[in-house]
């Protein structure tokens, strides 16, 4: 790679937040296993996002983004209600709910788009569970006048209505896609079918931190913001860094995000919620670090649920955006390495933290946030007073009350 | 000489290219698959592609998706596989078979015991779709060690200076993937594969074999004429699906893709 000699490599030898490789690696995990016709244009990705990287009106023009756009920096709220009944640590949530559109996605797509941009791609494509990211992507199109094709599940087409009409107001294409259970996993493979057949115009905006190599640390480094100003606002209102950071992984994008930047600060106790749906041994889990063993899929060596054959299976979670068999090898690897813990949460747990998320501080949480509440709602009475939890609320719940009333047994 | 240097360098006498069909392993199940195995070679196969069913095959078409589908449905495991392999060879020492999959069922068997489990049931070559020459390493040793073959994938968005770094390495013969798209969906040209065929040869003195998108005897010939094989795959699975009743074989399964094949065949051999 180019970047080899550059100032920062010698003073992040010994970080933990070097990664990845010039092979796309974390220790085993990442890399580029794409069919050869796609190589070439990962390459082509690699020298852009290098060059944009070290260009300073790359980053000054994020920047503006971010601000005025993006709505960023997201505060940093102390949830006291919801501390004071939990009765332990201070629990902080770090609101990428606020974001426009309703989620950190639109960090990672606002920097890739503008790295498309420079690229000269005039189509994007992408993928989607939830409809977040797709939300996310269709609004930058419109913003940048670019054509926007989305792959999504037919089953989240049906279960995220408002999120599918969102992204038809916005100019996009959303293709639902029935192969397989439809869901996240079956878009990417639609997305990657898309990509590979159009790929003289075509920019594929992948939405996590996992894909082929340079995706996963791409993705990171535009999520890494939710992190960088997390440290920054929690050592001006508490004086110090937080006892333990926790966020719900899908693909972990919002979790890599606010991880990164505190990966050297050993004390700090980070954990990832999986989505263990009906139970972690139900056979209908998400959960792919605590279910799942190492393997190759959608470009990336990563913790899979898969058989013994090494067929992939079909991940379960009531939150369509945590619905993926797989998860960012960045995290594969720090689950291995021990820096990061990872736990799962049921569907019936996330929904209990939904309500009391919403009833305790007024904020309604997307159900892939409701897992990370629900685990801070375990851990937080066993902490001391002056303990602090920070919670990555990554998205908001309004796309999701249908879901929820669904589980609630409402009519809506 | 390995049987596909044998087999290539015949038909180099023979004036030809090689015909290479396609067929899912247990689509739809492991008999008829293997019934249409041993009779491929009699009806004009002169090497054979078995795909190894895969849940997620983001390379290729809606045709080969759901003949994977198919497959797994009925069983398929890299082991079948390899077991439905063993069987040809008890009758047939001769043709050449490549595997073709994706490499996570591989790296789930191991690819070391893979490898050489795959040379001893008498496989000759294997094409990983997603493991491009970065990632070879995994494999190539066993691979070498067993005596098999890793067929390089190239492609029309492989640059010069990449067909030479790709196929440094290459053995038994290269796969030219000659659209950039999935399979099964459109085709390239006489014109395009005339353009790309001297840049391929270039970098290597290989044969090169040319895929996806063939279906007619007609596209079969130029590609065999202006390449060195031909490969065709969704076109004859397409036929195979037209012949199933609730996704079982029926009497004309077997005999309607048999029917096919000799007409690409002749094409091939006109």
């Amino acid at each position: 790679m180019t970047n080899t000699s550059s100032p920062l490599s010698s003073s992040l030898a010994n970080s933990l937040r070097s990664g990845p490789d010039e092979r796309g690696r974390f220790g085993i995990f990442g890399g580029r296993f794409v069919a050869e016709t796609l190589m070439p244009l990962l390459f082509e990705l690699d020298e852009a996002y290098r060059a944009a990287q070290v260009d300073p009106a790359f980053r000054e023009e994020l920047d503006y983004y971010l601000k005025d756009y993006v709505g960023r920096p997201s505060p940093l709220w102390f949830a006291r209600h919801l501390t004071e009944e939990l009765g332990g640590a201070k629990v902080y949530f770090k609101r990428e709910e606020l974001n426009h559109t309703g989620s950190h996605k639109l960090n990672n797509v606002m920097g890739q788009i503008l790295v498309a941009r420079r690229m000269g791609k005039t189509r994007i494509v992408a993928e989607t569970g939830a409809g977040q990211h797709g939300v996310a992507t269709a609004t930058v199109c419109a913003l940048f006048g670019l054509k926007c094709t989305i792959y999504m599940g037919a089953t989240d087409v049906e279960r995220q209505k408002p999120n599918v009409f969102r992204m038809h107001l916005l100019g996009a294409e959303v293709k639902p896609v029935t192969a397989g259970a439809g869901t996240l996993k079956d878009a990417m493979n639609e997305a990657m079918r898309d990509w590979v057949a159009n790929v003289a115009d075509t920019y594929f905006l992948v939405g996590t931190v996992a894909g082929p190599h340079p995706y996963p640390e791409m993705v990171r480094d535009f999520q890494s913001v939710i992190g960088v100003e997390t440290k920054e606002q929690i050592t001006q209102a508490e004086g110090r860094l937080p006892d333990v950071i926790v966020a719900a992984i899908g693909g972990g994008s919002n979790a890599m995000g606010i991880f990164h930047p505190f990966l050297d600060d050993a004390d700090v106790r980070l954990i990832g919620v999986e989505a263990a749906g009906h139970g972690l041994d139900s056979g209908k889990t998400a959960a792919s670090i605590s279910r799942g063993r190492p393997g190759v899929l959608h470009g990336n060596r990563t913790y899979l649920l898969q058989d013994k054959h090494g067929q992939i299976e079909e991940a379960h979670s009531i939150s369509a955006g945590l619905d993926y068999p797989g998860i960012g090898p960045e995290h594969s690897w720090l689950n291995d390495i021990g820096r990061a813990e990872y736990v799962g949460v049921t569907d019936e747990e996330a929904l209990e933290a939904f309500q009391v998320c919403t009833r305790t501080e007024g904020i309604i949480p997307a159900l892939e946030c409701a897992h990370g509440l629900a685990h801070v709602m375990k851990i937080a009475p066993t902490m001391a007073k002056d303990q602090i939890i920070v919670l990555n609320v990554s998205g908001r719940g309004d796309k999701d009350i249908f879901t929820a009333a669904h589980h609630l047994g409402v009519n809506l | 000489m390995s049987r596909i240097q044998t087999r290539f360098a015949a038909l180099k006498k023979e004036g030809r290219g090689a015909l290479i069909p396609y067929l899912q392993a247990c689509d739809p199940d492991y008999d008829t698959s293997l019934e249409l195995l041993r009779a491929m070679p009699a009806a004009g196969a002169d090497l054979i592609e078995i795909g190894v069913p895969f849940s997620d095959p983001s390379a290729d078409g809606p045709t080969i998706q759901a003949a994977a589908l198919r497959g797994l449905k009925a069983g398929a495991t890299l082991g079948l596989v390899l077991q439905m392999v063993r069987t040809f060879r008890e009758t047939d020492s001769e043709t050449p078979i490549v595997l073709m999959g994706y490499l996570n069922p591989i790296d789930s068997y191991g690819p070391a015991e893979f490898c050489f489990d795959a040379a001893q049931a008498g496989v000759d070559g294997i094409i990983v779709v997603d493991m491009p020459t970065e990632e070879a390493d995994l494999l190539d040793a066993h691979a070498r060690e067993a005596g098999l073959d890793i067929i390089s994938l190239v492609a029309p968005t492989t640059s010069n200076s990449r067909l030479f770094h790709v196929l440094r390495d290459a053995s038994g013969f290269v796969y030219y993937v000659s659209i950039t798209g999935i399979t099964g969906t459109s085709s390239a040209s006489a014109a395009d594969l005339e353009k790309a065929l001297p840049r391929i040869r270039e970098a290597t003195s290989l044969p090169v074999a040319v895929g996806f998108g063939i279906s007619t005897p007609e596209q079969a010939r130029t590609a065999s004429r202006i390449g060195d094989a031909a490969v065709v795959a969704s076109a004859l699975i397409k036929t195979m699906a037209g012949t199933l009743e609730d996704g079982r074989a029926t009497e004309r399964t077997v005999p309607a893709v048999l029917a096919q094949l000799e007409e690409l065949a002749a094409a091939v051999r006109a």
